[in-house]
């Protein structure tokens, strides 16, 4: 028989459906194997088991008073565990964001993408670790600690959202929350071996998402395979009153066929995305990767993003700008840490100092430059403008092809403390993730390969805005006719 | 050489809407909520909380933009003012920048030198900041308090174009505005609450230039008193630098009230920047133009209207006119007053409403809402003095016990007997009485002493308790001593 843990979200919620498994079993199989991995890997902040025990017991006794009304539907994910990125407020629990500025802040509130999830019946297991304030691409500018990668301890999960990916991938959960705002869902998801999503900007609420960079900044999620993602994004997306960001449109069912067929669908392969230093192990898989999808009756073709170079330089003028903006509020003056003193420019200059890292320092300064009088023009204005044409450029993709097939990442996992000197090196990382936010569209990455070292390889598929249900028909065919999302950590 | 001022305002009002401009927080009386009690993530700047437009902020800030004759913008964008201030829960400013809501508006002002027109330059929103309190214990310990309550509360910021050339011009330009604001319900106008707030930009320059001098800001004046002498002093300090040949710094002035100077908060160097962008929390603030013909339609008599209207249907002088439509509640008292009684002239009305009423009103405190005696029943009584039944001085002692007691004129003239005697009959006897119970004085009026004329009016009136109509009387005097008169050369 499958180990519990081994279930992927369907598995368990058809077991829970049939009565073959209760919550309380699966969360104590969740909280056992966070129990054993916890200590090498370091996925979670914050652990709330007795909160995770109650809320399981609940939607067990639930369930069971269901039997008798049984016209009356369930809520969709009653009693499965998940594990909530840490940059995603939960009420009642601590909201650190990787960071000391926050490590005692308790938020009033629960994100609501985090709160549709808890109306469909998710457990939350706890809170996971993420790079400070979701800067970064390693998960080593967590304050709390690195998280590692359970396909090789030495090496980096990716990031930010470094320890969902993890969780996700050591079997300590079946699904997890991220954020993406320059790739960090789908980047780990590369790095760990599973599936993830980076909706449409304004598909999912941003509301009780700490933000970062608030024009990127998007809610997503983990599984280990695509049709578990889908249906976790289904749930959490749609317009919300307290995002006004998010907008007014439906979000139509994600139907996956039963069989898989591509036939009709065009494939774009931007030769932007294949350039020099990429890892050939890389590029190999995804090329082989597209060649499955074409087996499956897809066109393939090549396209152009000619403004891709320009991605990197735009992201890190506007991320930061806005973070400049986002984090100004952790000032010591009403929640977080206070590092006191007798004046109150010296309190806020302690404060910060000692509350924030090293790499959200640099990000603060980048982005107060860029807005600063007499360079915002040449910085944040100019950023906007190319912004614009880098969206043009997957209009103009979007017209030629469906969907649009690439790299996530340069390279598979790095090792722990390998680009943490040199922020460059980090921040090319997340160059074939950038434009995908800079543009508002959708990502979906999946595991498409194992390097010679046996790290995962991830492909993304890009499609156009609010198309997300296209990502997954691809992905979820893909999944059909290959097995890299049901390969195991040699961890486990 | 003669100098002349040149000031621009920019005007901060609140919105009195039900809730906060971006959080359904309530806007309460900043000087009555328990602190701290009106307070929610948004406000209190929370991570990962986000902004909602009220779209009631939004109505009202367009009520006050056409009222203004401004061009509306269809499309505008918020945008982050950022700095730090412990009263500031974001460390930033949500405001609008670069695409204000409105733009290229007018007003009129009326002044000693008649009516003119100042250019409005924009109207934009924005949400106020929360309030300090600095506290000194008597052990000698500083510290501040933060007060949410109004961090969030709906700005309307109205900036004018440099317009304005003396302390009567800012004086009239700020009170037209109030009462502007107070005509369209959307500020209380009580500015000991701080509803409504002014910063001056304030410079001079040679009489007859027309090139600009280098200006001043002065921010925080919460009074009309205080700016009109902030901006005085100004103009005075700056005049006597210039013809000092001496330079005007370019500077943020603060106003100290209780030495009645400005004192320099930051030269042109320390100046803020506040790095400005679009606020990538909210869409653009799109507003669809049925939606701006319907709030134009729904707009009431402004003011300046209102007082053409007064001058030139009633008669009234633009002074009195002006008084009078100085608050919407009185010009509608007036209005409904001048409506019930046709047949009143209404100079005569507008002379009760401001001689007597606005002296009752700033005695006892009371609104025009809360007088005792409303419209209706102040011309009831003004109808028994226009008919001669009492004379002006009953009537000002009937007008004041209905203030106090809530009566009507009729009641309490019969109650009291206040009627006038106007039966000449009665005047005749009671006249015939008096002259020949004082002979004495009727012969010294023979004889010349023609002013004893008002001796005896007076006699008649104390015997009738002062009821006598004095016209009736006075010719039934006249009518009587002439004719002792005519018997005596006879
Ligand atoms: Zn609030």
């Amino acid at each position: 028989m499958t180990a519990l843990t081994d279930l992927t979200v369907h598995q368990a919620l058809e077991a829970l459906a049939q009565g073959q498994v209760s919550s309380l079993d699966l969360t104590r199989a969740c909280l056992a194997q966070i129990e054993r991995l916890e200590p090498v890997l370091h996925a979670f902040i914050t652990l709330t088991p007795e909160r995770a025990l109650a809320q399981a017991e609940a939607a067990d006794a639930r369930r069971a008073a269901a039997r008798h009304h049984p016209d009356e539907p369930l809520p969709p994910l009653l009693g499965l565990p998940i594990a909530v990125k840490d940059i995603l407020a939960l009420e009642g629990v601590r909201c650190t964001c990787g960071s000391r500025i926050l490590e005692t802040f308790v938020p009033p509130y629960t994100a609501t993408a985090v709160q549709r999830l808890l109306d469909a019946g998710v457990v939350v297991v706890g809170k996971t670790n993420t790079d400070e304030f979701a800067m970064g691409s390693s998960t080593e500018n967590s304050a709390y600690g690195p998280t590692r990668n359970p396909w090789d301890t030495e090496r980096v999960p990716g990031g930010s959202s470094g320890g969902s990916a993890a969780a996700v991938a050591a079997r300590m959960v079946p699904a997890a929350l991220g954020t993406d705002t320059g790739g960090s869902v789908r980047q780990p998801a590369s790095f760990c071996g599973v599936s993830g999503i980076k909706p449409t900007y304004g598909r999912v609420s941003r509301y009780g998402l700490v933000a970062y960079g608030s024009s990127l900044d998007t809610a997503g999620a983990f599984a280990r395979n695509v049709a578990d993602v889908a249906l976790l994004f289904h749930l959490m997306a749609g317009h919300d009153p307290l995002d006004s960001t998010t907008l007014d449109v439906p979000v139509p069912p994600i139907e996956l066929p039963a069989e898989p067929d591509l036939r009709g669908l065009r494939v774009g392969v931007p030769r932007e995305y294949f350039i020099g230093g990429l890892q050939p192990e890389v590029e190999q898989a995804v090329r082989q990767a597209i060649a499955v999808l074409e087996a499956l009756g897809a066109s393939v073709h090549e396209v152009s993003l000619p403004h891709t170079e320009y991605a990197l330089p735009v992201y890190y003028l506007i991320a930061p700008a806005e973070a400049s903006a986002n984090l100004a509020r952790y000032d010591g003056v009403r929640y977080g840490l206070r590092v006191e003193s007798d004046a109150l420019w010296e309190m806020f200059r302690r404060t910060r100092g000692q509350g924030f890292g090293a790499e959200v320092k640099r990000r603060i300064m980048l982005g107060t430059y860029a807005l600063s009088a007499g360079y915002y023009e040449a910085y944040y204005g100019q950023a906007q403008k190319v912004r614009t044409l880098i969206k043009r450029d997957f209009e103009v993709a979007f017209e030629q092809v469906d969907v649009i097939a690439a790299p996530v990442a340069p390279t598979t996992a790095f090792r722990l403390g390998e680009h943490t000197e040199d922020p460059l090196a980090m921040y090319l990382e997340d160059v074939f993730t950038l434009p995908t936010n800079l543009a508002g569209v959708p990502g979906l990455a999946f595991p498409v390969g194992l390097d010679g070292r046996g790290l995962p390889i991830g492909m993304q598929l890009m499609g156009p805005h609010f198309r997300e249900e296209v990502l997954f028909r691809v992905a979820h065919a893909y999944q059909q006719v290959t097995d890299w999302h049901l390969r195991k950590p040699p961890l486990l | 050489m003669e100098y002349e001022p040149v000031i621009g305002l920019e005007v901060h009002a609140e919105l009195q809407t039900r809730s906060k401009m971006f959080c359904a927080c309530p806007v309460v009386d900043a000087t009555q909520a328990e602190p701290n009690t009106a307070v929610c993530p948004v406000c209190a700047g929370m991570p990962g909380v986000l902004p909602v437009i009220n779209q009631r902020a939004v109505e009202y800030a367009l009520r006050v933009a056409l009222a203004l004759e401004c061009e509306i913008a269809t499309h505008s964008l918020f945008a982050r003012k950022n700095y730090f201030y412990p009263d500031l829960p974001k460390g930033y400013q949500i405001s609008q920048y670069e695409y204000p809501l409105a733009q290229h508006g007018r007003l009129p002002i009326f002044t000693s030198a008649g009516e003119r027109a100042v250019r409005i330059r924009r109207v934009h929103l924005e949400e106020d900041t929360g309030k300090l309190t600095h506290v000194t214990t008597p052990e000698g310990e500083t510290y501040s308090l933060v007060d949410l309550n109004r961090a969030g509360v709906p700005l309307l910021e109205i900036v004018s174009e440099p317009d304005l050339f003396s302390v009567e011009e800012v004086r009239a330009y700020a009170m037209a505005l109030r009462t502007l604001l107070r005509y369209l319900g959307v500020n209380s106008g009580d500015m000991e609450k701080g509803v409504i707030r002014f910063e001056a930009n304030v410079s001079v320059r040679p009489k007859g230039s027309s090139e600009l001098g280098t200006r001043v800001e002065i921010k925080n004046l919460n009074s009309f008193r205080a700016l009109e002498r902030a901006v005085a002093y100004e103009i005075e300090r700056q005049s006597r630098l210039l013809s000092q040949g001496q330079p005007i710094e370019q500077e943020t002035l603060g106003w100290d009230e209780a030495n009645a100077r400005t004192y320099s908060q930051r030269s042109k160097e320390e100046a803020h920047d506040y790095r400005y962008f679009p606020e990538p929390d909210l869409p653009p603030l799109v507003v669809e133009t049925a939606w701006i013909d319907e709030i134009r339609a729904g707009l009431p008599e402004l003011p300046h209207a209102r007082r053409q209207r007064f001058i030139q249907t009633y008669g009234l002088s633009p002074t009195d006119a002006s008084l009078l439509v100085g608050e919407r509640a009185v010009a509608e008292y007036y209005e409904t007053a001048v409506k019930a009684a046709p047949h009143l002239p209404p100079r005569m009305i507008a002379n009760w409403v401001l001689g007597e009423l606005f002296a009752w009103m700033n005695e006892s405190g009371e609104s025009i809402e809360q007088l005792k005696a409303g419209p209706e029943a102040l011309v009831e009584l003004l109808e028994y003095l226009q008919s001669g039944e009492i004379n002006q001085t009953t009537a000002k002692a009937v007008l004041l016990e209905m203030l106090q007691s809530g009566g009507r004129a009729a009641a309490i003239i019969n109650s009291r007997g206040l009627r006038q005697v106007s039966d000449a009959e009665a005047l005749r006897a009671l006249v015939a009485q008096v002259l020949a119970e004082n002979p004495a004085e009727v012969q010294s009026y023979l004889r010349g002493k023609e002013t004893l004329a008002h001796w005896f009016f007076g006699q008649v009136m104390r015997a009738v308790g002062g009821k006598a109509n004095p016209q009736v009387l006075r010719a039934e005097l006249e009518r009587q001593l002439a004719e002792l008169k005519a018997r005596q050369t006879s």
